[in-house]
């Protein structure tokens, strides 16, 4: 990583030493604050007893279960919502049509609905008082307090998260180059794939860190749905809350620390992966295989 | 309705929208919809009664103003912030970049434990504001502090990569022709900010508004005090009132959906007054 | 492409549905309250090989607990129960009323079809430093009550109703009066948590307020798990009779064709090892003998029941907890 950001090497894009180190101040003491000392408590709640404790606290077989669904499910919400995202981003930034403002509200709405309400509408659809909910039963097919309600929940919650991420960005970005290319020649998939992507890279990387990390880290509506089947149904966050409630809080926040890592390790990948791009600068490659 | 009325020289306006709309349609709007029909087994006079009587009225205003409180504390601190990482170099930066997505990943029952802990009197904040008679923990104010907390990344997110890819040119320009460093950010950079400034911050206020799981931790959950309004639908949900749930929860429903409306219409203006879209 | 894409979801979730559904073994599922955990993983523990001794099956009971209102309306909306051991009777009422469990299923086990019994105490800080040992001890102005909310949480039904009947049992005690002492008692209330753990940590991890209203079986877990220096229990000399039931849950077991084991599971309960293992737990056993063995470990007190006092669960709720009912009243001030 260079030393110094492009924008400090120029007058027009750097403000007086005072402004700056204003600015450094407030946001970092914020950052403090609301961020830093709650994520330190975690890990000084974790390490409590000590790193033997903190392991044993980890391998336990009920919390290495609830890693493998929560990793399940968000190895099937993330992609589902990587393709919508960039779907719903190419139709609404590279089109005009009417309507386009709703579509954009209702791609939001997962966001406003209470996580409460995420857990309650699959419910009240494949509940066994639900709409769908007799059918499933009398094919033995079990969607809510099982696995597809849990990563059901999970694509609803996470939903707009890669969408909101680019569209603002390739709105950003105006159409002139995907036009450039387009009269050059090239395809849809061309355009996109040599145009666009290189474009939004970021931002589409971005939205998968944040889609990821809420998928895995989703409480409220995946509690609904759940079930709470020890071993079989608890997702990471639902495990933390049965140790915690078990008066384990050591290891409550041992495993709750194990989420916090994993978006630590997911932020290392992209900084290395910002660092290679930065090396090849020639190669305006696309970002296959990133995470 | 979704008809593309201009004609776009790109390809793929069909598939990207038709998936798009199918997609929305089975995960969001199929679902939501149930909400709508659960309410509609209420009859009117009811619903009403049900979404008015005081500490349903008491528990929107807190809702939705410690919501608006929050995201605008976040609105500002967070454009500090994505400035902080995209334009200086400090030490740490690395780290405090990568932590800024920390409260999504944590979740939500961990935040409102370990915030609790922070900020109730025994804990490392608690105990500072103590003698100077502050009481963060179990009262509103503990609310705000988990709605910031929880909203934060959104602004910081959604603000970072626009400001990443602004040229500096732009700045530069701005400079040579005379203009001082806060006409260039308030005529230049903030005008090509600002859809992503209020994208950051309707999805932070539409989130915190329905923010359950970290803010019965550090509320304290009185009614008529701080009771916030999803702890009223589980209330309900307890005693096996499925319609008077749903009825709350389509207020709210409704009540973000306009708000969400009404700022996605003003980012699109503001796009529009800054011509970064071509129509 | 785009019928793929359309459907890829829809073809996953299908084959998760027939995955889950496909894992067919003797597997009992009780769902179960909160305080619970520990006692459930120790007896399932014993049934099992109870179990294989006496038919050779093999056996395996998996667990879930959560508030006792939420777990019933779990088995409500599908959640696959062969038993349910709840904390009221109320939130086994409302499955009975949708067919779930029969309609005399507190005739099918003895005792009311509760196996262990528990009563609502009080947890103060070591040293008990503002004297309290009854309930009236609660409403003195400046001190500082902790109890769940009634309305999201079962135990804090029981802790409500416990004070009510306190209340209503002193000279001159009529429904005004119960009223009113209810109502300076949630006066002294600072933080509702939605659960009896959560209001537990609140009063024991973040040190807010001089008495915690309890099950009895939670106050003697939390002494035991957060340290005898810390706390102590004070019995009340009158409160109520908790009678956590039980039942089968008729139509699953029906379907998956497991009710003789669920039956025998819950049957178990009742046996002198059952028993052992709930006042190990510190629920108050039925079986008598094993009542006079830990005699020592429980306090002597009068103890009222719901239906003497409020006429059963149905009519407390809809006196008390419904919407505008009598909690409503009081804490709107």
């Amino acid at each position: 990583m260079s030393l110094t950001t492009r924008f400090e090497r120029s007058a027009a894009t750097s403000e007086p030493a005072l402004i700056k180190a204003l600015i450094l101040c407030l946001s970092l003491s914020f950052f403090g604050v609301f961020l830093l000392l709650p994520l330190l408590s975690v890990f000084t709640e974790a390490l409590h007893k000590g790193v033997i404790y903190y392991f044993n606290a980890i391998t336990e077989p009920d919390t290495w279960s609830a890693m493998q669904l929560t990793l399940l499910a968000a190895a099937i919400a993330v992609p589902l919502n990587l393709i919508f995202g960039v779907a719903a981003s190419w139709a609404i930034t590279k089109f005009d049509f009417v309507g386009k403002h709703l579509l954009i509200t209702l791609i939001d709405l997962p966001f406003s609905v209470s996580p409460v309400i995420a857990g309650l509408i699959f419910v009240l659809v494949f509940g066994a008082q639900g709409w769908f909910g007799s059918w499933f039963l009398d094919n033995d097919l079990q969607i809510i307090f099982a696995v597809p309600g849990i990563v059901l929940a999970t694509i609803f919650v996470t939903f707009p998260f890669v969408a909101r991420e680019l569209i603002p960005l390739m709105e950003a970005q105006g159409r002139e180059e995907e036009e450039a290319a387009a009269v050059l020649g090239a395809n849809g998939w061309q355009t996109f794939w040599y145009v666009t992507l290189p474009n939004i890279k970021w931002g589409l990387l971005y939205g998968v860190i944040l889609c990821n990390a809420r998928a895995m880290g989703e409480f409220g509506a995946v509690s609904v749905v759940s079930g709470h089947i020890r071993g079989y149904t608890n997702t990471i966050p639902l495990q933390v809350e049965i140790l915690y409630n078990e008066y384990n809080y050591v290891a409550a926040f041992a495993v709750a620390s194990l989420l916090a890592l994993l978006a630590l390790l997911t932020l290392i990948a992209k900084s290395y992966v910002e660092w290679r791009l930065k090396k090849e600068t020639n190669a305006p490659s696309a970002i296959e295989g990133t995470i | 309705m979704f008809t593309n009325n201009k004609n776009s020289i790109f390809p793929g306006f069909g598939l990207s929208l038709g998936y798009t709309l199918v997609y929305l349609s089975i995960i969001v709007l199929v679902p939501l919809s149930a909400v709508v029909l659960k309410t509609t087994s209420l009859s009117l006079p009811s619903f009403i009664a049900a979404v008015t009587t005081p500490r349903v009225l008491a528990s929107f205003q807190l809702s939705f103003g410690m919501a608006l409180l929050a995201g605008l504390i976040n609105l500002f601190f967070g454009l500090l912030l994505a400035w902080a990482l995209v334009r200086y170099t400090f030490f740490g930066k690395n780290v405090v970049d990568a932590l800024i997505d920390l409260p999504f990943a944590l979740p939500t029952a961990v935040t409102g434990i370990a915030l609790a802990a922070l900020y109730s009197k025994n804990g490392w904040i608690g105990k500072q504001l103590e003698p100077l008679g502050i009481n963060i923990a179990f009262t509103p104010w503990g609310i705000l502090v988990a709605l910031i907390f929880i909203g934060l990344p959104f602004v910081v997110r959604t603000v970072q990569p626009i400001l990443e890819e602004i040229e500096l040119e732009l700045e530069e320009a701005a400079a040579s022709l005379g203009a001082s460093r806060w006409q260039s950010f308030t005529k230049v950079v903030l005008p090509i900010l600002l859809p992503a400034l209020l994208t950051g911050f309707a999805l932070a206020f539409a989130r915190a508004v329905g923010e359950y799981g970290s803010v019965i931790f550090i509320a304290g959950n009185i009614p008529m005090v701080s009771e916030i309004t999803p702890l009223i639908i589980i209330t309900k949900l307890e005693q096996y009132d499925y319609a008077g749930a749903t009825a709350i929860a389509l207020v709210m429903l409704i009540i973000s959906l306009l708000l969400l409306l009404a700022i996605n219409g003003l980012q699109a203006w503001s796009a529009k007054q800054t011509g970064r879209t071509r129509q | 492409m785009k019928i793929n894409l359309k459907t890829l979801p829809i073809v996953i979730l299908f084959s998760l549905g027939l995955i889950s559904a496909s894992a067919a073994q003797t597997v009992l599922l009780n769902v179960s309250y909160d305080p619970t955990r520990e006692l459930y993983q120790d007896y399932n523990k014993i049934f099992i090989e109870h179990w294989k001794k006496t038919t050779g099956e093999n056996l395996s009971v998996k667990q879930s607990h959560g508030g006792s209102g939420k777990q019933a309306r779990a088995v409500l909306d599908g959640l696959d129960a062969d038993v349910v051991t709840l904390a009221l009777a109320y939130d086994i009422d409302i499955l009975a009323e949708k067919n779930l469990v029969a309609k005399d299923w507190q005739k099918k086990f003895k005792d009311n079809a509760s196996p262990y019994t528990s009563t609502i105490v009080f947890l103060v800080r070591k040293g008990n430093p503002k004297g309290i040992k009854n309930w009236n001890d609660l409403i003195k102005a400046g001190t500082q009550v902790i109890t769940p909310n009634p309305k999201t949480s079962g135990g804090a039904r029981w802790n409500y109703l416990a004070a009510w009947a306190y209340a209503l049992k002193q000279p001159n005690g009529t429904a005004a009066t119960a009223k009113e002492f209810v109502k300076k008692l949630f006066a002294n209330v600072q933080v509702l948590d939605s659960g009896a753990r959560g209001a537990l940590t609140t009063f024991a991890e973040r040190g807010i307020g001089d008495v915690l209203i309890a099950w009895e079986n939670e106050a003697y877990l939390a002494v035991k798990e957060l340290g005898p220096d810390k706390f102590e229990i004070v019995t009340p000399a009158l409160s109520i009779l908790a009678e956590p039931p039980v039942a089968v849950v008729e139509k699953v077991s029906t379907r998956k064709n497991t009710k003789k084991v669920a039956t025998a599971y819950l049957e178990y309960l009742y046996s002198a090892e059952g028993q052992e293992i709930a006042a190990r737990h510190y629920y108050r056993p039925r079986n008598p003998k094993i009542a006079a063995k830990f005699a020592g470990q429980f306090a002597k007190l009068q103890l009222v029941t719901i239906d003497e006092v409020f006429g059963g669960w149905q009519q407390a709720q809809k006196t008390h907890f419904n919407d505008g009912g009598i909690f409503d009243q009081i804490i709107l001030k």
